[in-house]
Order: C-alpha cells, then sequence, then structure tokens
C-alpha cells in the first residue's frame, strides 16, 4: 500500500477511535511524538521517586514510612509500564534511560524542587499526584493502544497516591500549630510548581495541538490547569490553610476560578537546568545506574552461561 | 560496559483459578527464573495472580496487521456458527 | 533477682518479642534506603518489596509487645513509641540488620543470611505456645520463603557471573561472616530454653549453614571456615552503625515529640 493511502487509513482509524497498535502502520512522527511524550513520562515517574525516597528513613511513624515505601515503589512501576509502552515503538529501554543520562530527555520539572520537610510529602501527594492524576485520567484514553493500556493500570495503582498526600496533611492541619504551619509552608512552596507542571499555555505549547489532533492529549494545558485549580481551592479550605495567590478568587461569570500570574520564567529556567535539585537529581540517577553495571552484567553472565550449559545437557531429555 | 542489554520479557498471568492467563506488560528480566521473580515483584503486588507465565519477547509470533482484512473478515458472515442463528419454539428446554 | 519467675518470663517475652521487632525494622530501613536508587528498576521494586515485608512484619512484632507493656505497666504504649522512643542501647536487633548497604553485593549477603535465619527461625515459632507469636510467625514465614529465594537466586549469580561479581560477593560475604554467629546464640531473655515459647536458636544452625552450603556451591562460592564472630547486638551493645539509623529514623518524633502524624 502506498504512504497516502497508508495515512488516510491512519487518520481514519483515529478518528474512529480506533485504538493504534505496535505493528500498525503509523506516521513518523505519531512515532516520534509517542516516543518523546511517553519517555518523558517514564523519566518523570522515575526521577519523581527521589524528592518522596530523601523522607522513607525519615517517615515519623511506621504506618508512614510503609505507605510513603509503597507509594515510591509504585512509582518505579509506573515508570516501568511506561518504558515497557514506549519500547513497543521500537527503542529500546537502554536508549531512553541513555537520553535521560546525558541530559538529552526531559522529565516533569517538579521534581527539581526540594523537600524540605515532612509536610513536603504530604504536597507532593495532594498537589503533584493530584497534577498528575488529572493530566493521567483522559491519556487512559490515548490513541496508542500500549500507552492506554498502561495508562489504565497506573491510574488505579495512583489513586491511593492522592489520597495517602492529603492525608498526611489533613493530619498536620489538625494538629499542633507548628505542625500546621509546616502544612501551610508547604503549601506555600509547591502551589506554583505544580500549577507548572500542566506545561505551559496553550498559545506557547509547540506540541499541543498536534497531539490533541492525534488524539494522544484530550484536553489542552490551560483547561486541566483551570480544573486543577478549581479543585484544590475547595480542598485547600477543607484543610484550612491558604494557596499564596492574592489573585485567587471565584469568578461567577467564567464558573472557574480566576488565578494569578505564573513565573513562567521561572519555569523555563528550571527546564534549562536551573532549578534547586536538577543536578543532584541528574547525578543520583547516573550513580545508581553505574553503580549496577557490574550487576546487570554479572546477572547476563550467568544467564548466558546457563543457557550454553542447557544446551550441552539437553540431549538426554 | 558491555552494550549487551537484559532481555524483554512479556507477562501473562492467571488472575484467579479457573481462569486463562492474561497477558499483563512486559519487564527486563537477565533470565526465565529472574523474569518470574520480576513479573512476581512488579505485577501481582495488588493480589492481582495466582500463577505467571513469561515468555521472552522475541519468541512471540504475530498476525500481520496488512493482513487483518484477510484474516479476519471472512468471519464476519458465518453467523450460523452462533447459537442465535437457529429459530426454535420458546416452549423448547434445556437447549 | 527477688522478682516473681512469672514477671520474669513476661519480661523475657517481651524481650524476645522486640528482639524480632528490632530486627526486622533495622533490616527493614536499611533496605528502603535502596528504593529509588537500585541496580535495575525491576530489583529496585524488588527490594522494596522485602523492605515493605520487613517492616510489616516489625510493626506485628512492636503491636503485640506494646500490647505486653501496657497491660503490664498499666501505661498506654504504641508501636511508635517502641521504634521511634527508645535509644541504641535498648535496641536489640541482631548487628547484621545494621551494617550498611555499601553494594549490591553486600545487601544481598545481609538479606540472604538474615532471611535464611528468619526461615529456619520461624519453621520453629510457629509451634510456640504463644499463640500470637506463632500467628505472625506463621504469616512472616511465607514472605520470608520468598526471601531466601530471591535472594539465593542472587548469591548464585554473582557468585557464578563475571569475574568481578564474584570478587565482590566474596568479599561481602567475607565481611559479613563474622556477624553470622550471634544469631545462634540465645540471649539471656532466651536462655529458659524449657520455656515453650521460645525456640532453642542453638538448635537452627545446622539447617542454615547446610542451606548456605548448598546455595554457595550452586553459586561457586566457598564457605568460609569458623572465626571469630562479632556479638552484642541482642543485648543492646551495637556497632557505631545504629546511632546514626536511629538518629535519622527518630528525628522526627524527638523534635516534635508527642504529636500525631
Amino acid at each position: 500500500m502506498d504512504e497516502a493511502k497508508e495515512l488516510e487509513r491512519f487518520d481514519d482509524k483515529i478518528e474512529q477511535e480506533i485504538r493504534i497498535e505496535p505493528k500498525d502502520w503509523m506516521p513518523d512522527d505519531y512515532r516520534k511524538m509517542l516516543i518523546r511524550q511517553i519517555s518523558q513520562h517514564a523519566h518523570s515517574e522515575i526521577v519523581g521517586m527521589l524528592p518522596e525516597a530523601n523522607w522513607i528513613t525519615r517517615a515519623p511513624s511506621l504506618r508512614r514510612k510503609a505507605t510513603l515505601l509503597a507509594k515510591v515503589q509504585d512509582e518505579a512501576g509506573h515508570g516501568l509500564y511506561l518504558y515497557c509502552a514506549a519500547e513497543t515503538l521500537n527503542i529500546s529501554r537502554e536508549e531512553m534511560v541513555d537520553q535521560l543520562l546525558s541530559g538529552r530527555a526531559k522529565y516533569s520539572s517538579i521534581f527539581n524542587y526540594p523537600t524540605l520537610s515532612w509536610a513536603d510529602i504530604g504536597a507532593i501527594g495532594w498537589l503533584v499526584d493530584g497534577a498528575a492524576i488529572m493530566n493521567q485520567v483522559p491519556l487512559c484514553r490515548a490513541s496508542y493502544g500500549p500507552y492506554a493500556r498502561a495508562m489504565v493500570r497506573i491510574c488505579k495503582e495512583e489513586s491511593f497516591h492522592q489520597r495517602q498526600g492529603y492525608e498526611i496533611l489533613l493530619t498536620l492541619c489538625r494538629g499542633s500549630e507548628e505542625q500546621k504551619a509546616m502544612a501551610q509552608d508547604a503549601l506555600n512552596r509547591w502551589w506554583w510548581p505544580s500549577l507548572m507542571m500542566f506545561g505551559p499555555n496553550d498559545d506557547a505549547s509547540s506540541h499541543t495541538a498536534q497531539s490533541m489532533k492525534w488524539k494522544i492529549k484530550r484536553f489542552s494545558n490551560d483547561e486541566l490547569r483551570q480544573k486543577f485549580v478549581d479543585v484544590c481551592k475547595e480542598q485547600a479550605d477543607i484543610l484550612g490553610i491558604t494557596i499564596p495567590d492574592p489573585d485567587l478568587k471565584w469568578n461567577e461569570e467564567s464558573g472557574h476560578y480566576d488565578f494569578g500570574k505564573i513565573n513562567w520564567d521561572e519555569f523555563w529556567n528550571v527546564i534549562k537546568g536551573n532549578g534547586p535539585c536538577n543536578k543532584e537529581r541528574l547525578q543520583a540517577r547516573i550513580e545508581s545506574h553505574e553503580e549496577g553495571a557490574w550487576v546487570r552484567e554479572a546477572a547476563l553472565a550467568y544467564a548466558e552461561k546457563k543457557k550454553k550449559s542447557e544446551l550441552v545437557g539437553s540431549p538426554s531429555n | 560496559m558491555s552494550n549487551q542489554s537484559e532481555p524483554l520479557w512479556e507477562v501473562f498471568i492467571r488472575s484467579k483459578q479457573g481462569l486463562d492467563h492474561k497477558h499483563v506488560g512486559s519487564l527486563h528480566a537477565a533470565d526465565a527464573k529472574m523474569a518470574i521473580e520480576n513479573a512476581r515483584d512488579v505485577y501481582t503486588r495488588r493480589m492481582e495472580g495466582v500463577s505467571i507465565w513469561v515468555v521472552e519477547s522475541k519468541y512471540i509470533h504475530a498476525t500481520n496487521p496488512d493482513e487483518t482484512e484477510s484474516l479476519f473478515d471472512p468471519a464476519n458472515d458465518k453467523v450460523y456458527r452462533h447459537p442465535t442463528f437457529y429459530d426454535l419454539p420458546d416452549e423448547l428446554k434445556y437447549m | 533477682m527477688d522478682s516473681k519467675p512469672t514477671n520474669n518470663a513476661q519480661n523475657d517475652l517481651v524481650d524476645f518479642t522486640l528482639f524480632f521487632a528490632d530486627s526486622s525494622l533495622i533490616m527493614g530501613h536499611r533496605l528502603s534506603e535502596w528504593t529509588g536508587h537500585g541496580p535495575m528498576l525491576e530489583q529496585d521494586i524488588a527490594i522494596t518489596n522485602i523492605a515493605l515485608d520487613l517492616i510489616g512484619q516489625a510493626r506485628n512484632f512492636y503491636q503485640y509487645a506494646a500490647e505486653l507493656i501496657t497491660n503490664q505497666k498499666d501505661k498506654k504504649i504504641t508501636e511508635d513509641d517502641l521504634a521511634y522512643l527508645r535509644d541504641a542501647h535498648e535496641f536489640k536487633n541482631l548487628l547484621i540488620t545494621e551494617l550498611p548497604n555499601e553494594d549490591w553485593a553486600k545487601t544481598i549477603g545481609k538479606v540472604f543470611f538474615f532471611s535464611t535465619w528468619q526461615f529456619y527461625f520461624y519453621q520453629k515459632l510457629i509451634y510456640s505456645s504463644d499463640k500470637q507469636l506463632a500467628a505472625i510467625a506463621e504469616k512472616s514465614l511465607k514472605e520470608v520463603t520468598y526471601h531466601v529465594k530471591w535472594s539465593s537466586d542472587w548469591i548464585i549469580r554473582l557468585g557464578d557471573g563475571t569475574e568481578e561479581s564474584k570478587k565482590t560477593i566474596e568479599k561481602a560475604i567475607e565481611d559479613l561472616w563474622p556477624y553470622t554467629g550471634e544469631m545462634f546464640v540465645p540471649a539471656d531473655f532466651e536462655a529458659d530454653v524449657k520455656n515453650s515459647v521460645f525456640v532453642d536458636v542453638s538448635s537452627i544452625k545446622n539447617d542454615w549453614l547446610e542451606k548456605v552450603n548448598s546455595v554457595f556451591k550452586e553459586g561457586t562460592l566457598a564457605v568460609p571456615g569458623e572465626s571469630w564472630m562479632q556479638s552484642g547486638g541482642k543485648n543492646g551493645i551495637h556497632t557505631e552503625h545504629l546511632g546514626y539509623i536511629l538518629a535519622e529514623m527518630q528525628f522526627m518524633q524527638r523534635a516534635y515529640p508527642g504529636l500525631e502524624w
């Protein structure tokens, strides 16, 4: 079949909401866009383990320790599902990891902020996972089958993350004055970076239009961000802490909360590598990878040896 | 460092006794034993399974999407293969 | 030593329970340091599973100890009081659990020696006349059985993998071996071997050694000979590492005493 006809069939499937599967014909740019988006998403899960893992050894109770461990572990699982989904597009996990470690690939800039207090673990669960869920739920219907299936699994597992984060903050807000102050401080530091998680404004987002046309994304950055603000305002009220935005007010006409201007200069700088923890995060990934090299080699060498000895031994079977 | 890496495996899980194994995803492992252990650790953390199959991805053979029409469309008009095709009186029981 | 024998038995039971709780917690805590830093993604998840199992076991033992102490002292004690408000000399964990992870080989060695010991211990503890301990042992045994299998596979892989991995695991075994002795020497609180609550730890040494022998053999590794063994953990005399573990682990509870988290 010629390319024009293939393209027509592809567009037709997208139109009819028929999922694209790995062996199906797809435009090169679609493949590239998916690889970029899925691998970035995977990297974000993996790098995202670091700021939270920072508090595993200091979690204030045994129950919190166990739930935080389980949560950070889930993120490893999510990274794994996503790397595997991307691998169906003819790129290996090694290549993707290499892109991350060499600084060529991006990951969500939020994870370049530090976790300074226990309340940050609550704020991450509530805001960062909350924002992630808002982004991810529509991706369960993404046009690429393996991506959509990975997202279904991820969303199912993710639902406990936000709840545990909110519960941490709720406990703090119902606690002592210093605990409440800790919660407010965390909200102050995580609020704006969380809003940035939805990406640049629609008019500045280079990929959004094409991604929506291909039904990878279903909602624009600004639509999701607005939805997030609306939901969070009410959740912050229940906690009794204040969102650090003097311009945040209900707009009767639009039926949404108006909110202040995002500092995009900060956003682009963190992306460029100037965030408070960019270097540490990448360094931590590089170290794990390099220190793990001999382990991976040993496992492969052992597997090779076993394979050979099985071949030698097989005639008797 | 060698440029070899752990091969990719496909994971199939029986969610409970009596059901078929179903494809749930994939993972990397150096050998089959490790693949099974990894599958247990990655894919059954929430009581998702009672039995695991793994197969190295390169051993899976699949139909070619270009042949989808010729392979699967011909079944469309063979409705007589389904029990509802046959008109029988309502009084008839146990059939 | 004129306290009533029933009291002694009760104190021994608390200490014995804490010994398990502390050993599981410190081991789990150390393993949790790997989360986010594993040598491959799949193994990061695997080792976190083990950490979670151990912390879960620790919680079961702490909750039981807390219940015993609460009844004894008529003062409400919780699992977190026991984990976060005791100092190093009160911890009874085996020394091997507090040693730093260092690298994958050292960590695997720790998991293998410790889990194998747990395995044989729990196999006996399930017959304890103390129903609660027996129930915790039974639940833990399933988890530990997997830890033994997982770590055995890794010992074999590293032993029979590359030259580098062999050297690294050999070094780890050499370093860890002196910390395996105290696992089989009863502490004062378990000395009363006629007490049907406890397990005679010296009786599981042969099983443990046999398992170590067979796994090492498959991994083409030599079992170290008789050597000086370190001890003290069960009696609250630890390595310098435990103090730092507790400083980190207990930080929140110490900095903000008496709060809910």
